[in-house]
């Protein structure tokens, strides 16, 4: 795997903020890794748990445990919905639907992942038939007081109504 | 205050702007004062953390030693994750330099040099803008080596988390900051300000409480304190979504309004035809309140002697103390408020869910009990529920709260124990199918939901 | 230097602090973890994630017990009862006891109404989601969920709901199979691999409930001390490979013995059933190895066992034809009158790092005995670690030093010996648990003697070409004493008894020197002891029984 040299600018420069110790320097580079490779592979976790003299399992233990890393590769665009309270008050369970259709994405039960009860947190993604779109459910996503919202990639939707839906993937080819 | 220029037209989060609008002036005051006499400031203000917990800021920061033999660290707790608050994310976006402004006083007054804003992961706009505000204060002299020719060093690092709210918790926040999983950690022996990050004195401070302490700079600490109430002092956000006409964020003095004035004036009432049935008044993990319930409070007569009232819920002031004697807390400052359509099994299992997935899984009462309620709610929703369901929910509720590392056992009992109490007729209504026979767990759930009539038990069970 | 400093300071004097357990004023050292002084009250606090050794997570909400600590007047001065005691402020919610240590006027509830819900609920929260297999789990019988489930659970369930599916039979390692259901994540294994065995392998994956125990794929917890994990483990997730589904616990009889694979001598217990020893685990004893062993001494017990092993008596290869098949008493005063025939010079003895105290000195009587002068014993050396593992491989070279047996280098007198038998000046060698071959030594150099006479355990190179086999027993089989690497005096008692006609080695040995003509019997191993104890300075004033279970340490010079 080549690891562009920007890349590893981004790397060195971000584990110079903890000089104290480079272990804190794991969830940065696990996000510098998804923003660049879209999703965390055994490589990425291998490669930094070298880079910060961990243990493999260790890195391992943090993919896994922080929702926003991903094991799979995410569509072209990734889609995350809200869904909780204040949200699903204000139907994010229903956006999400609407997200789901207008992104080719086949429908799947709701909550965090398949399963219903039993299921663990491991892969709550859906992408797209094409590829282009995938979606998920996540937490709160703090803008309570204007749901139901939803982030595109990194860029953030307010108060989103059944009409913008087209409107918003339009946006993302 | 803190929200002055939210949403202020022309305002943008740029360091001219701010330095126009008299940016950094604070600053400049408090690094003509001795550090000590801005803790003082600070602990006469009253501020009481704007995070969740209500801890007097002021306390906190006084378990601090300057000059010891390990280094101090600040970490600007920035992790907004609590369901029904969405107060920093405006801050950070639309005037940062106020929070660094105050993360750089603080750093000051407690002798640190390294400090980090631990943000949400959710947030990567705002951590590019809070990046570029750092950058920013670095070039203007407000940050970096040799602050404003004091010779005072800090550097300030943004430190994305990844979308778990247990980091919302402070010693949680600190192991993730040692990249590490967010498992809280046991207190005592790990109290922050004693064995924080990388086991040194730490300081975790929400948003707004940092910001506030700019503020107590500027105004003087006694001054401060004359804002709110006492022991309940300054401005405070609050966050208002759910059934009302304009949800919305609004900056108030502390116990300066009722949850009436709050629900009917800032936010236009509830939608035409309805009625209020139930509020949260402090972030999702707060107690539930009824809105036929009358609660009972203390309060100051005109001669100055207390005198106890029954109000209603519209009556309850905003403020820390008076939600806590109505049996909920005052939080972190986000109201979820519910009308008569809201169905309240569908709301806690949303809560259920939230918590299920959010527990670390560290101790026990939390990890089991976080997801059998969750499956508890689950299942009487999908039409299984049974007899004993909602004091099987509630007791393991309490089973929870107050045996678990920190406080999200609370959090996340806190939502089922009151639901239960308070609408308890909705809860019983929904789980009416007599106990089953002992039957392996595996295949009870899917009969229980799938059989919503029939009758499982059998000979002599019942 | 000055005298002063040549006189070793006496230790501080360990402050005492009063506390109240179950309504009792005690008096405990400071430094006390409070769960330790509850059970030093004989209160037992039920725990889980907790272990001496390991740091206190705090995790699994088991030792929660009511606290609280003296009132303080104003002035900060305990307010007294009329008892002249500190009243107590009591904390409303329940703390554990795992992570707390004892403080003046610290006040404990362990068995409260508060300490018992709590507890119950704990209980009933590690169940739901376990697998109650009981009936086929191998900790069944020794685990603290069934344990602490009579003892402080509910008898019923009230969980109607599905449990979280876990991955089953995962195999960590070559020595560990793991079953992630029973796991209650209490986090020991992980601690012992960072902070004992310092190979961190082990971790959590997934979050909350779906938490799960797990070696990152493609690595193994292959570490030499991954057993311990095993030992540690308070309910069936982490299984020995070699010990599961061999035999249920409850039947297994302990033995307290030490483990023979090398000098370090971790102190163990053989577990045994009807003369099969079916495992080996450490046993507490802090001068030596804590709670831990390594795997390599904890499996090294198998050979015990071994279908090859010398069990049909003696052997002798030239026998007269119309000779019956020799007893043990034929068969020595053939040894004996075969021996007698030799000088002292032409007779070299191979003894063995791991034979016992007695055996060493009963075989330096017996060179004595003999006028033989060319004796040794073979060193065995190999990787050791920083941690318990020792380089020397013999668990009893100590002792033969003591002994006299080897000198200051265990195997400096092998090449002399080497060289007489080739040259033809030995003409006689006595071989006592160790195989010739590797004293330098090829097989046809041992071709070359008149008398090879072998005491060992299974056949090998020497026993191949021997005159005389005496099959004798192995550690878990004997009784007898062993020092240490650093000196500490050790008891080895009998688990089970040798298989077939093999014999206590040292009864060999007596045998042997009495026909010989070499002095008086000795009728039992601890009259061995006794006069060995006489004769040895070190050693003076102790008796097998004194060494006790835990050893004793030697004045070695």
């Amino acid at each position: 795997m080549q690891i562009p040299t920007d890349l590893l600018a981004r790397i060195d420069e971000a584990i110079s903020h903890y000089p104290v110790s480079k272990q804190s320097a794991s969830l940065p580079l696990l996000h510098l890794w998804q923003e660049h490779f879209g999703f965390i592979s055994d490589e990425a976790i291998e490669w930094i748990a070298a880079k910060l003299e961990l243990e493999p399992i260790k890195v391992l233990g943090l993919v896994t445990f922080y929702p926003m890393f991903r094991r799979k590769a995410p569509g072209k665009h990734h889609i995350r919905v809200c869904r909780t309270l204040s949200c699903a008050m204000a139907g994010s369970y229903a956006l999400k639907e609407k997200l789901s259709k207008a992104a080719g994405i086949e429908a799947e039960g709701h909550g965090h992942g398949a399963g219903g009860g039993c299921g663990g947190h491991g892969d709550p993604v859906t992408v797209s038939e094409d590829g282009k779109y995938s979606i998920e459910f996540v937490e709160c996503l703090a803008s309570c007081g204007t749901g139901p919202v939803c982030m595109v990639n990194d860029d953030f939707y307010e108060a989103v109504s059944d009409e913008e839906v087209t409107q918003i993937l339009s946006k993302y080819q | 205050m803190i929200f002055a220029n939210v949403d202020r037209e022309g305002y943008t989060p740029d360091i001219e702007c701010y330095l126009r609008h008299g940016g950094y002036e604070d600053l400049r005051k408090a690094t003509t004062m001795e550090p000590d006499a801005i803790v003082n400031d600070v602990k006469a203000s009253g501020l009481r953390g704007r995070g969740g917990a209500g801890f007097p800021c002021g306390v906190k920061w006084g378990f601090i030693r300057r000059g010891g033999p390990k280094p101090t660290y600040l970490i600007c707790n920035a992790d907004e994750s609590e369901p029904g608050t969405f107060k920093d994310r405006y801050i950070i976006h639309q005037d940062p330099h106020q929070l660094i402004e105050g993360m750089v006083i603080s750093s000051f007054a407690l002798d640190v040099h390294l400090a980090y804003i631990y943000i949400r992961g959710e947030f990567p706009e705002g951590a590019r803008i809070l990046e570029r505000a750092i950058a920013e204060a670095k070039e203007k002299g407000f940050l970096g080596k040799n602050i404003l020719g004091t010779g005072f060093d800090l550097e300030i690092y943004v430190h994305r988390g990844a979308g778990a709210y247990i980091c919302g918790e402070e010693t949680g926040l600190i192991e993730s900051l040692e990249g590490k999983r967010a498992y809280p950690r046991i207190k005592p022996p790990y109290f922050p300000a004693v064995l924080g990050l990388y086991q040194c004195p730490t300081i975790v401070n929400n948003v707004e409480t940092l910001c506030h302490v700019k503020h107590i700079v500027q105004m003087g600490g006694a001054e401060y304190a004359k804002l709110g109430r006492p022991n309940n002092t300054g401005t405070r956000i609050l966050c208002v979504s759910g059934d009302v006409q304009r949800p919305g964020y609004f900056e108030v003095e502390v116990g300066s309004l009722t949850m009436g004035e709050v629900i009917n004036d800032l936010c236009g009432g509830l939608k035409p035809g309805r009625k209020l049935k139930a509020i949260i008044p402090g972030g999702s993990s707060a107690k539930v309140l009824r809105a036929d319930e009358r609660y009972k409070v203390k309060e100051k007569a005109e001669d100055g002697s207390m005198v106890d009232k029954e109000i209603g819920i519209e009556e309850i002031r905003m403020d820390f103390d008076t939600l806590a004697a109505v049996g909920s807390m005052a939080g972190s400052g986000g109201v979820i408020v519910m009308d008569d359509t809201r169905d309240m099994v569908w709301t806690l299992n949303n809560l259920n869910e939230f918590y299920a997935h959010e527990s670390c899984g560290q101790c026990t009462p939390c990890r089991e009990g976080s997801l059998w309620m969750r499956k508890i709610t689950d299942r009487i929703l999908a039409g299984g529920g049974t007899e004993q369901d909602p004091d099987t929910l509630k007791s393991v509720a309490d089973n929870i709260a107050g045996k678990t590392i920190c406080a999200f056992g609370e959090a996340c009992s806190w939502p089922t124990q009151s639901f239960v109490i308070k609408f308890r007729e909705e809860f019983a209504s929904r789980s009416t199918k007599p106990l089953p026979l002992p039957t392996p767990p595996e295949f009870l759930a899917d009969r229980l939901s799938e059989e919503p009539t029939k009758a499982l038990t059998t000979g002599s069970h019942h | 230097m000055s005298t002063q400093t040549a006189t070793p300071e006496a230790p501080p004097p360990v402050q005492m602090l009063n506390v109240q357990v179950d309504g009792v004023w005690m008096q405990f050292p400071k430094g006390t973890r409070l769960i330790e002084a509850c059970s030093q009250a004989n209160k037992f606090v039920p725990r889980y994630c907790y272990h001496p050794k390991l740091s206190s997570p705090g995790n699994c909400r088991m030792c929660l017990v009511e606290m609280g600590m003296p009132r303080m007047t104003p002035d900060r001065q305990p307010e007294l009862g009329p008892d002249g005691r500190p009243l107590i402020n009591w904390i409303p919610r329940p703390q554990i006891s795992c992570a707390q240590d004892v403080a003046e006027g610290m006040a404990v509830r362990t068995d409260s109404p508060m300490v018992q819900e709590a507890r119950k609920g704990v209980m009933e929260f590690l169940l739901i989601n376990h697998p109650l297999d009981c009936p086929i789990c191998d900790q069944a019988g020794e685990c603290r969920l069934q344990e602490f489930s009579v003892e402080y659970g509910n008898a019923k369930s009230r969980f109607l709901d599905h449990k979280v599916k876990k991955p089953k039979n995962v195999v960590l390692g070559p020595r560990v199979t793991l079953d992630d259901e029973r796991c209650i994540l209490c986090s020991r294994c992980v601690r012992f691999m960072k902070e004992v065995a310092h190979d961190d392998v082990l971790g959590f994956t997934e979050r909350g409930s779906h938490n799960t125990l797990s070696c990152y794929p493609g690595k193994q917890l292959d570490s030499n001390y991954s057993l311990n994990t095993v030992d540690i483990c308070p309910v069936g997730a982490l299984t020995s490979t070699d010990f599961r589904f061999k035999m249920r616990v409850w039947f297994l009889q302990e033995t307290k013995s030490f483990c023979t694979s090398c000098a370090t001598g971790c102190n163990t217990t053989i577990s045994a059933r009807q003369g099969v020893v079916y495992r080996q685990t450490p046993r507490e004893n802090n001068d030596v190895n804590e709670v831990w062993m390594c795997d390599h001494g904890r499996l090294n017990f198998h050979y015990l066992h071994s279908p090859e092993r010398l069990t049909a008596g003696p052997i002798v290869k030239v026998l007269a034809q119309d000779e019956d098949e020799p007893t043990w008493s034929s068969a020595i005063a053939k040894a004996a009158s075969a021996l007698k025939t030799y000088r002292g010079e032409q007779i070299a003895l191979i003894a063995s790092g791991r034979n016992t105290n007695e055996e060493l000195y009963l075989l330096s009587r017996l060179a004595r005995t003999l006028g033989c002068t060319q004796y040794d014993i073979i060193p065995h050396i190999d990787l050791g670690d920083e941690i318990l593992l020792s380089e020397d491989r013999n668990p009893n070279t100590a002792g033969a030093r003591l002994l006299g047996l080897t000198g200051e280098t265990p195997g400096a007198n092998l090449k002399g010996i080497a060289e007489g038998v080739r040259s033809g000046k030995i003409r006689a060698l006595l071989v006592f648990g160790e195989d010739a071959t590797q004293a330098g030594l090829s097989e046809a150099d041992l071709k070359k003697l008149d008398l090879l006479i072998v005491a060992n355990l299974l056949p090998d190179a020497t026993t191949k070409v021997a005159d005389f086999i005496f099959p004798s027993a192995g550690f878990a089989e004997k009784r007898g004493s062993m020092i240490n690497k650093k000196g500490r005096l050790q008891r080895l008692n009998r688990a089970i008894e040798p298989p077939g006609h093999a014999r206590d080695d040292w009864e060999i040995v007596r045998d042997l020197i009495l026909a010989c003509g070499g002095g008086n019997g000795v009728h039992s191993i601890e009259d061995v002891f006794r006069q060995m104890a006489a004769d040895t300075p070190a050693l003076a004033g102790l008796s097998l029984s004194k060494i006790g279970d835990l050893g004793v340490p030697l004045q070695l010079s």
